[in-house]
């Protein structure tokens, strides 16, 4: 596997994580980021960097399940952790209803910010299935776009609630209540 | 993805044909890309803002693990590649060899197996600095005494880079010596940052067998970028290749080259291993192509019934260490002098003075055409102030002044000739929109009541679609653009251009002029653009020149194309040529509809069955050298509160109202305004790039470069009139930059009418809360 770096010296660590619902591991140094881990080791690009500050969120996966941005994390604290990357969200061809919000609300433009907001959203909408664009907002307000002024992000979000919201509606309607609240 | 049964036409809101690589993750971004035996490039940069290099000591550094090269501005020298030109006929240094010029220039750069091993060795590279004192501003710059930041130049004796003027300075005294009032603003809009979410970077792969050079950067405008790269390195051309990949987002800001291209290349060269470097944020933010940094002054002469008789307008500008402005006219300071703006003013002068300082080169066009965005901002925000100190309503005032529809063409003042234009409607249509009469009576009611808040407008005109080829060129490379279009046996087809989306949707927008003038789905056409070994030649995207340029380069060979086909159709229908009548998609035969032949069918035909004596294949291609540049406009119209206690603006209401000409996809359309609008907002309020006395700058990240989140953004309300270009064949003019453009006076003219009953009349960008609120208390109104 192509290395951070291969002049591995006696402090490197070894990193066992659960990726996508898969089993990877590697020894890393110690001061290797989770982005570089993620990127560079096991050639998983679609997570970004735009800052490696913890400022524009380009680089947020779920670490079981909770956004983090992973330009502020070690690879080593994460050992044993749960990761979610864009590549997993959809079911192979098909997309998750996240990225069908981003589509068909023109929620992207030049990409670079979008795995993380759809990341970011798709964790808001297990907390909060059906949330006020005020929530989307203060949810998304840890990642910048330079490109769409977010508005057309805020209904890709709304988009992919409505989507979740009919697929629970669809085989049982008697769960909508369960499933739809605050 | 879009139903197969979509045509995909001009007007049509289809879904974009990139989105599904960005939505899986599998974009193509310049650091996702892994060549084989590939290095990392760190480059060493200069913490002070003027300093002597006394000496550059990597011995330490070269032992480091991993490391495989330090590369100097001496070993630069000896391959005479530490200066390279620049795109406004100036030098940069690629890496220092006498002194450093501002904070963050390029010093050294070290070549390691990893990221992490070059950044280690970069740290221990030792230069030991003689500090100089540092200019930083064109004020300083001028003063007597000041240090000669330019010591490298013969005959460069003072920090002025140049002088330059427009219009007529006798009629615009004349008619200033008459005026019954003169308003006169001074305004300093400040240094910002396009700060594009991904920085930028490359991968140099040069194949020491072949001689063969792959470049793959972040570049806005790779043809010209190999063609300038051919005439520094004296490489052949045919054996560099440019390849821009997937960008994520530029504004302006990946249109220069920079050293570090010119570094990794070099050290590929030398190494023969690929080399990459990517900038951190910080690097982005301090060494890259900044934005505007223009102090104006400007006086407008006005008669007494409040007509604009004259303009008169001079500007210091702050240039950096090496006038590097990406802009390629013939004129000093870019498009500046459209600075008459929507209205008709009999006569103008403009004056420019550039000046060297100690902040980093390149000015570039932030989501702006061309220097268009200072001038833009500068008239409207005289024409508020003049509206507020001779008692007039803003809007009336504005259409009491504004060019009429029935003097198009219009020769400006300036020299510039308006194609097209109704600036009356679009105003008429933002302030119904916005229900202005409304608005003001609750305005006037809230302020009797204490309250802060006002209404801005903005009616600005744009220039964009750079060339025409007389006019602008790059090297002499003359400004037009182009499109190659290629269609398959199968009735699918392959559209080429020299042109470069960093997000802007081209893969869409493009194939739906072909769907339009073609007839093939756009789903059918595969666009591709950022690969010089098969694009056809183009000067790249900026300026909002895309469609204006090369989208008329697209219809061209589209129509190109159906002629031919309607040759084959010809053949196919055993009718003649005239008696051919064309639908979208199917020439058929005139009377007898059902009689005819599809562009799949003609297509096929075009391989396999062809008119006796007929070239075979179906395909061209065309290069467009626009007449004329397309004149977008619009009225931007912006309601806020301000709190007396805080100084924080709260922005209530944006209507914009842009008129680009025909629109082919207006959700793309929609969506290039709201992030512009969003830019906007966050020069006029959030983004600063400013420096400290000794030249550090300060704005080199994300926590002190502030841009707007989704939660400072305003929403907004959109709107549209539609005036075509009568020079383009499809009547589009270009949109990108309007809202950019526009917008910042708009939200700072709500300032300033808000502010106006306490006789505030100016506060520079950003409008921070400190500013506002020190401006409240100074009238006696905050405590
Ligand atoms: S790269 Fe991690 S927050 Fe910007
Ligand atoms: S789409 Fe470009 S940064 Fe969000």
């Amino acid at each position: 596997m192509n290395s951070v770096s291969p002049n591995l010296d006696a402090l490197a660590r070894h990193v066992s994580l659960k990726v996508n619902g898969a089993e990877r591991s590697a020894d890393v140094e110690p001061r290797v980021l989770l982005v570089d881990f993620i990127r560079t080791n096991l050639r998983l690009t679609g997570t970004h960097i735009g800052c490696d500050t913890s400022s524009c969120g380009a680089c947020t996966v779920l670490v079981d399940g909770t956004p983090m941005k992973s330009c502020t994390l070690l690879a080593v604290q994460v050992s044993g952790r749960s990761i979610s990357t864009v590549e997993g969200l959809a079911a192979g061809a098909a997309m998750s209803p996240m990225q069908t919000g981003f589509h068909e609300e023109h929620g992207l433009q030049c990409g670079f910010c979008t795995p993380g907001m759809m990341l970011v959203g798709t964790a808001l909408l297990e907390h909060n299935p059906n949330p006020t664009e005020e929530q989307i907002r203060w949810a998304i307000s840890g990642n910048i776009c330079r490109c769409t002024g977010y508005m057309n992000i805020v209904k890709a979000i709304q988009h992919a609630a409505a989507i979740k919201a009919e697929a629970v509606k669809a085989p049982k309607p008697e769960a909508v209540a369960a499933g739809g609240g605050q | 993805m879009a139903a197969t049964h979509v045509h995909g036409g001009i007007g049509e809101s289809i879904k974009r044909k990139e989105d599904s690589r960005f939505l899986h993750g599998k974009g193509n971004y310049i650091d996702d890309l892994a060549l084989p035996g590939m290095l990392h490039m760190s480059i060493l940069r200069s913490p002070h803002a003027h300093a002597r290099l006394k000496s550059v000591d990597t011995s330490a550094a070269s032992g480091m693990p991993g490391v495989i090269a330090v590369v100097t501005g001496e070993l630069m020298a000896q391959h005479k590649l530490a200066w390279m030109p620049t795109l406004s006929n100036d030098t940069q240094a690629v890496l220092a060899t006498d002194k450093v010029r501002f904070q963050g220039q390029e010093v050294a750069a070290v070549i390691a197996e990893t990221r992490y091993q070059a950044e280690d060795a970069r740290d221990a590279i030792v230069v030991d600095y003689e500090v100089l004192t540092a200019v930083t501003s064109p004020e300083g710059a001028k003063t007597a005494g000041a240090p000669l930041i330019r010591d490298d130049k013969e005959n460069q004796k003072d920090n002025h880079i140049y002088h330059w003027e427009s219009g007529d300075q006798g009629t615009t005294r004349a008619a200033f010596a008459k005026a019954d009032k003169v308003v006169r603003l001074h305004t300093f809009y400040p240094r910002c940052h396009p700060a594009p979410l991904e920085t930028c970077g490359c991968v140099a792969d040069v194949n020491g067998v072949t001689g063969k050079a792959t470049i793959y950067m972040t570049s806005q405008a790779p043809h010209a970028i190999r063609t300038v790269f051919a005439l520094v390195t004296g490489l052949p051309e045919q054996n560099i290749r440019v390849i821009s990949p997937d960008i994520g987002g530029g504004f302006g800001n990946k249109v220069p080259v920079y050293p570090g291209y010119v570094v990794a290349t070099a050290a590929s060269l030398l190494i023969g291993r690929p080399v990459k470097w990517i900038e951190d944020r910080t690097e982005n933010l301090i060494s890259t192509g900044y934005a505007r940094d223009f102090h104006m002054t400007g006086d407008l002469a006005l008669d007494k019934d409040g007509k604009i008789t004259a303009l008169r307008v001079h500007l210091d500008s702050d240039n950096g260490a090496f006038f590097a402005d990406a802009q390629p006219s013939k004129f000093k300071a870019g498009l500046f002098h459209i600075v008459t703006g929507s209205y008709d003013i009999p006569t103008a002068h403009i004056t420019a003075d550039g000046y060297y300082t100690n902040k980093a080169p390149g000015g570039v066009a932030y989501r702006c055409s061309f220097r268009v965005t200072e001038a833009s901002y500068l008239i409207e925000r005289l024409i508020t102030n003049a509206a507020i100190e001779i008692g007039m309503d803003q809007a009336e005032f504005r259409k009491k002044n504004f060019i009429r529809k029935d003097q198009f063409p219009y020769h400006s003042a300036t020299g510039w000739v308006y194609d097209s234009g109704d600036y009356h409607k679009a105003m008429d249509v933002a302030l119904d929109q916005l229900g202005y009469d409304e608005l003001r009576k609750d305005v006037e009611k809230r302020r009797k009541q204490g309250e802060v808040t006002g209404i801005g407008i903005a009616s600005f005109t744009e220039v964009v679609g750079a060339g025409h080829g007389a006019d602008f060129d790059i090297l002499g490379l003359r400004m037009f653009d182009s499109a190659e279009l290629r269609v398959h046996p199968t009735g699918k087809a392959m559209l080429r251009m020299g042109t470069k989306s960093q997000g802007q949707g081209h893969e869409t927008t493009f194939a739906q002029i072909v769907a339009e003038e073609l007839g093939i789905p756009a789903a059918d056409v595969a666009v591709e653009e950022g690969d010089t070994d098969t694009a056809p030649y183009g000067l790249g995207t900026y300026a909002s020149r895309s469609t204006p340029v090369a989208g008329a380069a697209t219809a061209m060979v589209s129509r190109k194309l159906r002629e031919k086909g309607r040759k084959i159709a010809a053949h196919l229908l055993e009718a003649a040529e005239e008696d051919l009548e064309w639908e979208r998609g199917r020439f058929f035969v005139k009377g007898s509809p059902d009689k005819g032949k599809t562009i799949q069918e003609i297509a096929f035909a075009a391989y396999t069955n062809l008119p006796e004596g007929m070239e075979a294949g179906l395909e061209g291609v065309h290069y467009y050298d626009p007449p004329n540049m397309t004149y977008p406009f619009g009225t931007y119209a912006v309601v806020v509160d301000v709190d007396k206690g805080t100084g924080q603006v709260k922005v209530k209401r944006v209507v914009a109202v842009d008129d680009c000409g025909v629109r082919i996809n207006p959700m793309i359309v929609e969506g290039q305004i709201h992030g512009g609008l969003t830019e906007g907002f966050g020069i006029a309020f959030m983004e600063l790039i400013t420096f400290d006395a000794e030249g550090n700058c300060i704005g080199s990240n994300f926590m002190d470069y502030l841009l707007p989140t989704a939660w400072e953004s305003p929403k907004f309300e959109l709107g549209e009139t539609v005036t075509p270009s009568p020079h383009h064949p499809l009547g589009a003019k270009g949109v990108g930059e309007s809202p950019t453009v526009g917008s910042p006076a708009a939200y700072v003219n709500a300032v300033i009418d808000a502010l106006s009953p306490y006789g505030v009349k100016n506060i520079d960008m950003p409008v921070t809360p400190d500013k506002v609120w020190a401006a409240l208390r100074a009238a006696g109104v905050s405590e």
